[in-house]
């Protein structure tokens, strides 16, 4: 009998990749015994992933204006934003807004 | 003897050429002076008597030429597009604010489909930096206005389309009055402020505002404020972090990247005009171009609150957006100014006094940067590598003579500051100083043939 586990999927892309050692794509094992908000992810990000300028990526316990969150593929406002609470196999993409032409 | 008298023959030949080109343009850009005064004053004329125009052009088509029965039969045929939607096509017109990488596809697309009216709206003139993405514009037309010389290329490939040029910035003040005659607005600039402008003012005008951006290898794509769909303030109520923002002269893009983004905003307008297929709106587009994957993501509808398309909207005029967001609304360098200029280097003093003697030159350009063109001395230190300490590895043995000058550049003069001051905090005994106004000042003052990008 092994501990419960939440597998699910980050995904960062224009840019955000950059603050997270250009990783576009990470497949992650979290602890199944708690609960994981998407605000308990951000902080386990910034503890673990981050490894760029924080403030680039996060404003006071929330993502900065200029990067969208896509919950399985659905703006993270539709969902509750921070109070989401995480589902086994969930995708969570972070995008950069692009701004050039 | 032969080979010289055919250079020669050869060179003369060209520059005649050229200058025929030159009286050409200038012939030209006389004639489109003409109908544009003309066109205008029939125009304000009807304004007088109370014509609300609906496009800039005036008269209503009903039916199609034979000329253009001949021109669009492949997308005539098709049985969503047909007749119908030629007409709408023609009697429609279109904004195109910014002809660079999108813009120029854009409105190529658009052209060539007979939309029957393009507004070509930049305040900028065509460079040698522009030719990789901005395709309709040409060599012999570098220094001309970024608007007219779109408008050659465009009516060389559909004669039939009436364009007209606003060869300006676009400011609150003159939005209104520009966007105003249009249908549908399409948003191919290169920064923020003039994004929240032009959403804004779309909103208040009630037009839809396809929005594309791109940049190194991704793009983006949405329509706003098209149906239920958000306006751009209802997905972006507060604007980045200047220092998150990186345009395409500084962060790179690829030419094919904005081409794709900007053909598939030309096909979104005729979506909008024709009444076709599902416009993209409430839903964005992204495109991972190094990995050619198109993911299409579905994002809030109107905002409830939104200060801008709300029902009760807290904005109710244009603002001062360049205030707004804290960023410029051009790409022009606006330089960074860390220290006073004693505390720095001109390219000239650095070339008479230093050059020759025992220095340190770093360059914290990105090394692909530093690949295309490099003083001899210089040794690549990416500020990246400065900022988290890991070229004392490399020089910190140099970096023990105190006596050594220490000199960093970079490509315009902003990085080399933010690299001295994290370097002097180090070596406060140091002679450390960057080179104001960086490559450009080098090749602008010292070095005429050193490479500009």
């Amino acid at each position: 009998m092994g501990t419960p586990e939440l597998k699910i999927i980050l995904e960062f892309s224009a840019g955000a990749e950059l603050l997270f050692g250009n990783i576009k794509r990470r497949e992650l094992t979290l602890d199944g015994n708690q609960k994981w908000t998407i605000a308990n992810l951000l902080k386990w990000m910034h503890a673990n992933i981050l490894t760029e300028r924080p403030e680039l990526f996060l404003q006071e316990d929330t993502v900065r204006p200029g990067i969208l969150v896509l919950i399985n593929d659905t703006d993270w406002e539709l969902l509750g934003e921070l109070d989401y609470e995480l589902q086994p196999n969930d995708n969570v993409l972070f995008i950069s807004t692009l701004h050039g032409g | 003897m032969m080979e010289s008298a055919v250079d020669s023959e050869r060179t003369m030949l060209k520059r005649e050429i050229a200058d025929l080109r030159a009286a050409l343009n200038q012939k030209e850009q006389c004639l489109r002076e003409l109908e544009d005064s003309v066109s205008f004053a029939t125009r304000s004329e009807q304004e007088v008597v109370g014509n609300d125009l609906e496009s800039p052009g005036g008269a209503v088509h009903t039916k199609l030429t034979n000329d253009d029965i001949a021109r669009y039969s492949r997308q005539l045929i098709l049985p969503d597009f047909g007749v119908q939607g030629q007409l709408k096509l023609k009697n429609s017109s279109v904004l195109i604010v910014g002809m660079g990488g999108l813009g120029c596809p854009a409105a190529q697309y658009l052209a060539a489909a007979g939309c029957g009216h393009l507004g070509l709206v930049d305040y900028d003139e065509v460079e040698r930096s522009n030719f990789h993405r901005q395709i309709l514009h040409s060599e012999d037309r570098c220094g001309m206005s970024k608007a007219e010389s779109a408008r050659i290329a465009l009516n060389e490939l559909n004669p039939h389309c009436e364009i007209h040029c606003h060869s300006r910035m676009l400011y609150p003040h003159n939005a209104m009055h520009i966007i105003r005659g249009y249908d549908v607005v399409l948003d191919c600039t290169d920064n923020v402020p003039t994004r929240y402008l032009l959403s804004d003012a779309c909103v208040m005008l009630n037009k839809p505002l396809v929005s594309g951006s791109a940049l190194k290898m991704d793009g983006q794509l949405t329509v706003y404020n098209y149906g239920n769909g958000p306006c751009y303030r209802c997905i972006f109520p507060v604007p980045p972090p200047p220092e998150a923002v990186t345009n395409c002269g500084d962060g790179g893009v690829l030419g094919a990247v904005t081409g794709t983004i900007g053909a598939m905003q030309a096909l979104e307008a005729i979506k909008v005009i024709v009444g076709m297929g599902d416009v993209l709106a409430g839903r964005l587009l992204i495109f991972d171009g190094s990995s050619c994957v198109f993911r299409n993501i579905r994002i809030r509808s109107k905002r409830p609150n939104c200060h801008m398309c709300s029902a009760q909207p807290l904005i109710t005029e244009l603002i001062n957006y360049e205030m707004f967001c804290g960023m410029h609304a051009t790409d022009k360098n606006n330089p960074t100014l860390l220290f006073s200029t004693d505390e720095r280097l001109s390219v000239e003093e650095y070339h008479r006094k230093i050059q020759a003697k025992p220095h340190l030159l770093i360059d914290v350009r990105p090394t692909a940067e530093f690949e295309i063109c490099q003083l001899p001395e210089a040794v690549n230190v990416p500020l990246v590598e400065i900022l988290d300490d890991s070229y004392l590895k490399r020089l910190g043995k140099q970096l023990e003579d105190k006596e050594l000058p220490v000199v960093l550049l970079c490509r315009r003069g902003n990085d080399s500051q933010i690299a001295v001051q994290h370097l002097r905090n180090r070596f406060p005994k140091h002679f450390v100083r960057d080179l104001i106004g960086g490559l450009h000042a080098w090749t602008s003052n010292i070095d005429p043939n050193f490479p500009i990008y």
